[in-house]
């Protein structure tokens, strides 16, 4: 058997939605296993990345962990994805690019529900987030794009199939949507 | 406009034009044509300005080259001749032969001149940047190619730009070229396209890299979040 | 002779093609309208048969004679020969349709036009899966004021198929467009600028020909689930465009 294609995957500002969305080609993952193996991804809980051939990444770029991470992958991953409506364009974490960073903190640090000793939290702990929510596109090269919140399952596997086999990629109408 | 003076059709001259007939009323026609090429008769009052010794309004029978113009005027170190204004044909040295006619560097007569003491492509951002104003807004491409051009191009003047950015700037610039709605939108990207073709190598000196460059300043994104989170850490 | 007046009068019958396919045309009737009769899909946003041709979106350029046409404001002619669906005309609709989505807010996800809304169908139809450009992400409002009708004007694409439908069809003048350039945005002609204060009632042509979810009729949003919209079923080329389903809803 030739060596497996090595698959790294993450998620940034997102929610995993995507991830979801892929564990649904259902039975057909075990038919997949014989040709891909996984390194750094959610779904083995493998947490330090190697090179790798390919590279999923959901969610928007909002703090400078997401942006490190993000470059890492790039630098390791052959070729790199972006998957779902954030990683595209911000998607729904971006919606808070409408207001100031200021506003957003004090919304959930100090004026929200229920919070206890408000403040703004400094520790040098925790990444620092940015202005705006980016796109991926706007901070390594992208290779791929997979449209969807999230992706449907069809997509990933017509994908991956595609670009195991080495055939140009393409998607039918019904699995292409914003949505 | 959809319709003329009293709602007939119209033409409006200007005074260059008005002078050419009232001459050819007192000279005859035999004489304009004697005058510049076959397809290009006549003369071509140029507005010439920038960096010569002798600046002011030059008549030219269509035909003469760019050079001979430049040694008129007194253009002593040219780099770059923008004829026609920022929406015309920018002009580099190797292209200093062509001539000033319709078949070749059309013009309505501005002819601008910068030596080699200027920097191209800030002249080249401040073009951008006319544009982006010029804009009215009304169709796709030149509403918001305007500004994509301008701020990919302000990433190349701040040397964070790679060759993905000017072939980027360049798939934009083309695509505004087919299909603005007027000339304007048409031809607002001629400069940068022109550049980009005539003068390759001051673009290739300005990039960061060959590989791909981020749209933002990493440090500058963090400031808010820098900010709040210093005056958290005091409170 | 304006075109629309030479349509309705019927004119003399000719022929043009698009894409090698021959079709018929009235004299007076553009590209756009003889290929819209004809069943012929020509992707575009700011057109609406029922309207003045505008133009703007560009998304209905084609190509004759080496040249690069808007579908909808160029009289068909005599033996035109006009290009459609070729791979550059696509990559470049594709290009137009990025700059529209990077230049508004356009978050799919959180949208209630999600599914039924032209902008995504138009570009679900040219095959673009992501705006590749820098987002302005720009500061935009949405007004609510109006018990019937909201307009979230982080959408809007300046297709002016409101102001046009407002003066044409509805005898009012609820929308126009100030300043200029990127600046260029949609305002509201009331005394506060709020659409509450305007003369807009939902009954209005106005109100139902926004191809985006700009302009949205109020308490019906997810009447039709989402993945039961037209464009979730059927390409646009077959559903036809947003405006033939609100009235039809």
């Amino acid at each position: 058997m030739s060596q497996r294609i090595r698959i790294a995957t993450t998620s940034l500002a997102g929610c995993f939605g995507c991830h979801m969305s892929f564990l649904d080609i259902d039975e057909r993952l075990i038919e997949l296993s014989e040709k891909i193996e996984f390194d750094r991804t959610p779904l083995t809980d493998i947490k330090t990345l190697g090179h790798c051939d390919i590279g999923l990444i959901e969610g928007g770029m909002g703090n400078t962990e997401n942006y490190e991470l993000l470059r890492e992958f790039r630098e390791k991953c052959d070729i790199l994805v972006s998957m779902g409506a954030c990683a595209i364009n911000g998607g729904i974490p971006a919606m808070r690019n409408s207001f100031t960073l200021k506003e957003c903190l004090e919304t959930a640090y100090v004026e929200g529900v229920g919070v206890t000793d408000p403040q703004i939290p400094g520790d040098p702990e925790i990444p620092l987030p940015l202005n705006k929510i980016h796109p991926l596109h706007e901070v390594v090269k992208i290779d791929y794009f997979l449209p969807g919140c999230p992706p449907p399952a069809e997509m990933f596997w017509t994908f991956l199939n595609q670009l195991l086999n080495g055939q140009p990629i393409e998607f039918t109408y019904s699995q292409i949507h914003y949505d | 406009m959809n319709a003329g003076y009293l709602g007939l059709p119209t033409v409006v001259n200007n005074v260059e034009s008005f002078v050419a007939a009232a001459m050819i009323m007192e000279q005859g026609a035999d004489w304009f044509l004697s005058r510049g090429t076959e397809t290009s008769t006549g003369t071509k009052l140029l507005s010439i300005s920038g960096d010569c010794a002798k600046p002011g309004v030059y008549e030219y029978p269509f035909g003469t080259s760019i050079r001979k113009i430049l040694e008129d005027c007194g253009a002593d170190d040219p780099q770059m001749v923008q004829v026609a204004g920022a929406a015309g044909t920018m002009i580099g040295e190797t292209d200093f032969d062509r001539c000033i006619s319709f078949d070749d560097v059309a013009t309505g007569g501005s002819f601008m001149i910068f030596d080699r003491s200027r920097d191209l492509p800030e002249i080249i951002g401040n073009f951008i940047a006319f544009f982006v104003h010029e804009s009215c807004g009304f169709c796709t491409p030149c509403r918001v190619g305007t500004s994509l051009l301008q701020k990919r191009f302000d990433k190349l003047l701040s040397g964070r730009a790679s060759r993905l950015d000017l072939e980027k700037m360049q798939q934009i610039g083309t695509l505004m070229k087919v299909t603005s709605h007027c000339g304007l939108g048409a031809t607002a990207p001629n400069a940068l396209l022109d550049s980009l073709k005539n003068f390759p190598s001051m673009y290739e000196d300005r990039l960061a890299s060959t590989q791909f460059e981020p749209a933002f300043i990493l440090e500058d994104a963090l400031q808010e979040a820098r900010t709040l989170a210093d005056s958290g850490a005091k409170s | 002779m304006n075109l629309k007046a030479a349509a309705r009068l019927g004119g003399r019958i000719g022929h043009f093609s698009i894409d090698g396919v021959r079709l018929p045309f009235r004299e007076g009737q553009t590209i756009m309208a003889a290929a819209m009769e004809a069943g012929v899909y020509i992707p575009h946003l700011c057109y609406n048969p029922e309207f003045t041709p505008h133009g703007s979106c560009r998304l209905c350029v084609v190509r004759s004679n080496g040249r690069h046409l808007a579908a909808c404001t160029t009289p068909a002619a005599e033996g035109l020969e006009v290009e459609s669906h070729t791979d550059e005309l696509q990559e470049q609709r594709r290009e137009l349709l990025q700059m529209l989505f990077v230049e508004g807010n356009h978050v799919c996800p959180a949208c209630e036009k999600s599914g039924a809304c032209q902008l995504q169908a138009v570009a679900y139809y040219c095959g673009m899966l992501a705006p590749e450009l820098t987002y302005f992400y720009p500061q935009r409002t949405v007004d609510a004021s109006h018990p019937d009708i909201a307009i979230d004007y982080n959408r809007c694409i300046l297709c002016e198929l409101c102001v046009r439908a407002s003066r044409e069809a509805d005898g009012k003048n609820v929308f126009s467009i100030a300043d200029r350039g990127i600046h260029a945005h949609l305002q509201i002609n009331s005394s506060t600028g709020k659409l509450r204060d305007s003369d807009l009632e939902v009954t209005d042509k106005a109100a139902h020909v926004c191809p985006t979810g700009a302009i949205l009729p109020r308490n019906l949003g997810y009447n039709i689930p989402i993945g039961k919209r037209p464009y979730d079923q059927k390409p646009i080329s077959l559903a036809g465009d947003v405006a033939d389903h609100e009235e039809s809803s």
